[in-house]
């Protein structure tokens, strides 16, 4: 599309956002349309900012523990072991075998009530109502059985340095189990529901594709990554915790479109579900909390721990100078890199491709602005 | 009535009239039930179960709440348009009941262009949804009331074409005439095809999901309604369950055999049942409709009516005039 200024003129400005149905949050994209074609969309962030990277280095390290579940509110368990990790690492502490099993377990029912309600959010903006229902029937039973175990349902404060708060018991495995089953018997209903629907799929096949090239350029990692065919798994790459006993895939899709992410996402519920069969098979006796001294000071240097998020490569890494309150944090998001793209790819859309890029994208606000 | 005061036929046309309005506020209330348990139906959830037996005072109650509610105007809308759209929504959207035959009797006036003049009024209610989009000025209003008339206009043209092939058959515009001749043989088993063709565009006709673009509330927040609460928000509430309502009437009696059914006793006013219910059961099937699928997109939406639907609405013009000639 030409860009010369006699067709600027028949350009006007939409302000999508902070507060708009299909920016989940408040991400606020202001786009010049030509008509119904968005002709650059231009994502503005920071309504949610909340300092959090400098929260960090103004308190001492114990403290930032709650605030690393306020970032991504979907994946609170999954930043919580990337922040109980990084520690470790830095003062050298080894968490007890049992521990490191909760943590995968945790953060396994984690990662699938995410991918859940994304599911039924991506569906949703594209207009159906009903599917976000039944997944969120899903995900309730992943949160009743967390709660029992973390005593909170949305922003868990459940690991640390060491181990875990609190042990999981029979009925927490009993339960986990009994949601496995549930889970693999509702998949076939989502398959021919959303996956097999003709509508769903021509509204997302070919939308907002892009190469592994492009994906690499702009930093993006997770299932928007692997839809484009590469195999980037943080589980896989550079494992951390216990995920090298575990045996499961990195699904990948080749087409980079929103229907790739889509099937990759679907495709990894089955595979979380595998890790926590396993998971729970293998689960060490012993102590869920290793001992560590009560007052840890992190020894001068630098540490980085990378996590995958259900939305990509989260990393944290933390500079200490000798004394409790950590020097610098620095914190990579996955949703900001991934955010990243969408000028980019979204360029002479239609604004309804535009919801399905963004749904797609699998954004979680609060992560971007931090 | 040799003494009323009022000539017989004009009191006729007042009870229509009125009767009319009723059936609009009557089918509004139980559509708005309808749709929101069904809805929750769908969803496994039980829907409204508060207010009355099964929620059955729900509606009653948020009518109460709308009209209590205070009229906003925004400051940048054109006033005098932002008020009428509403009105000139719902206004006539009351007329073709006034023409619709529920039974042989139950019939404010029979026309001769009854078929026409329904389509005539019913076409005003693009015009409300521009007026509503331009006067709100608000930019997701003007895209939802550009792509409402896009899409009204182009979903008309098969919706006609369906529809002469009725009229070559029956030979008549006149709806109870159109009723008498399914006598026996309802028009949805001599021309399935066409049946299908105008439910589809009846659909889209009435901005109904899949396809509701105009209102798309991803990605429009509201569309034409966006600015819109209290009274005006529900005059078009109340209108698109009136006009859904006309579109599934003139289904049922263009391909459903209308009033026909399993005889009744004083057939002439209560095989009204088997009207209602037809078009009932239409409606609810539209419900379901949209809560399961997803929102076509705009270009999907006119690629599906200008290369599938009109053709295929033509050559069964086409078919439908030969098989006749011959």
């Amino acid at each position: 599309m030409s860009t010369t200024p006699e067709f600027r003129e028949h350009r006007y400005v939409l302000n999508m956002g902070p507060q708009h149905p299909s920016t989940h949050g408040v991400l606020r994209v202001i786009l010049e349309m030509e008509g119904e074609y968005v002709m650059d969309p231009q994502p503005v962030l920071g309504y949610g900012h909340r300092m959090h990277e400098k929260m960090a280095e103004s308190r001492s390290w114990p403290g930032f523990l709650p605030n690393a579940a306020r970032m991504d509110y979907l994946a609170s368990l999954i930043y919580n072991h990337g922040y109980v990790g990084v520690v470790e690492r830095l003062a050298g502490i080894e968490a007890t075998p049992r521990a490191e099993y909760i943590r995968v377990i945790t953060s396994e029912l984690n990662r699938l009530q995410s991918h859940l309600l994304w599911l039924g959010v991506l569906v949703l903006d594209l207009g159906a109502f009903t599917p976000i229902m039944y997944t969120f029937e899903d995900r309730e039973k992943i949160l009743d059985i967390l709660e029992d175990v973390t005593g909170s349902r949305l922003t868990y404060c459940y690991m640390r340095v060491g181990g875990v708060v609190r042990d999981i018991d029979d009925k927490f495995i009993e339960r986990t189990r009994e949601y496995i089953k549930w889970q693999r018997s509702r998949m076939p209903m989502y398959d021919k529901l959303v996956t097999g629907n003709i509508i769903f799929r021509k509204r997302v096949e070919g939308i907002g594709e892009f190469t592994p090239d492009l994906a690499r350029r702009y930093g993006l990692t997770g299932p928007v990554l692997r839809g484009t065919g590469v195999a980037y798994d943080i589980r896989r790459a550079e494992p951390y915790s216990v995920y090298p006993d575990f045996d499961f895939e990195i699904p990948t899709e080749t087409g980079g479109d929103c229907l790739a992410a889509y099937l990759v996402r679907v495709r990894e519920i089955e595979q979380s579900l595998r890790i926590l069969e396993q998971a729970l098979d293998r689960l060490p006796e012993g102590p869920f909390l290793a001992k560590v001294p009560k007052k840890i000071k992190l020894p001068a240097g630098d540490a980085t721990y990378a996590v995958e998020s259900p939305r990509g490569e989260l990393v944290y890494h933390l500079t200490a100078d000798g004394s409790e309150v950590p020097y610098r944090m620095k914190i990579r998001v996955p949703s900001f890199s991934n955010l990243s793209i969408l000028p980019e790819v979204c360029r002479g859309m239609l604004l309804s491709d535009l919801c399905a890029c963004m749904g797609s994208l699998d954004l979680v606000i609060p992560e971007i602005d931090r | 009535m040799t003494d009323s005061f009022l000539p017989p036929e004009l009191l006729r046309i007042l009870f229509a009239a009125i009767c009319a309005i009723v059936v609009v506020f009557g089918n509004a209330l139980v559509m708005g039930y309808l749709e929101r348990k069904f809805a929750g139906r769908f969803q496994r959830r039980p829907g409204p179960m508060e207010v009355g037996w099964q929620g059955l005072l729900q509606l009653a109650v948020d009518g109460v709440k709308l009209v209590g509610k205070q009229l906003v105007i925004p400051r940048q809308a054109d006033k005098v348009l932002y008020r009428i759209a509403p009105i000139v929504s719902f206004a006539p959207a009351v007329l073709p009941l006034l023409v619709i035959p529920f039974s042989p009797k139950l019939q404010g006036r029979d026309f001769d262009i009854g078929l026409i003049f329904i389509l005539a009024v019913v076409a005003i209610n693009v015009l409300a949804i521009l007026i509503a989009g331009w006067g709100s000025n608000n930019k997701y209003s003007l895209l939802g009331a550009m792509r409402s008339v896009a899409q009204n206009v182009a979903y008309e043209i098969p919706m006609l074409l369906t529809l002469l092939s009725v009229i070559l058959v029956t030979n008549t515009f006149s709806l109870k005439g159109i009723v008498a001749a399914q006598e026996g043989l309802w028009f949805i088993l001599v021309m399935p095809v066409a049946f299908l063709i105008f439910f589809v565009a009846t659909v889209a006709e009435t901005n109904r999901a899949p396809f509701d673009l105009p209102e798309a509330e991803s990605e429009l927040t509201a569309g034409f309604m966006t600015e819109f609460s209290g009274m005006g928000f529900s005059l078009f509430f109340m209108a698109e369950y009136t006009y859904m309502f006309i579109a599934c009437s003139l289904t049922v009696i263009l391909f459903l055999g209308g009033w026909h059914g399993p005889p009744l006793p004083y057939a002439e006013y209560t095989s009204a049942l088997w009207f209602f219910l037809k078009v009932y059961f239409l409606l609810i099937v539209m419900i379901w409709i949209r809560w399961t699928f997803p929102r076509v997109r705009f270009d999907q939406l006119l690629n599906f009516c200008w290369k599938y639907l009109v053709p295929f609405s033509l050559v069964h013009l086409l078919v439908t005039a030969v098989v006749l000639k011959i």
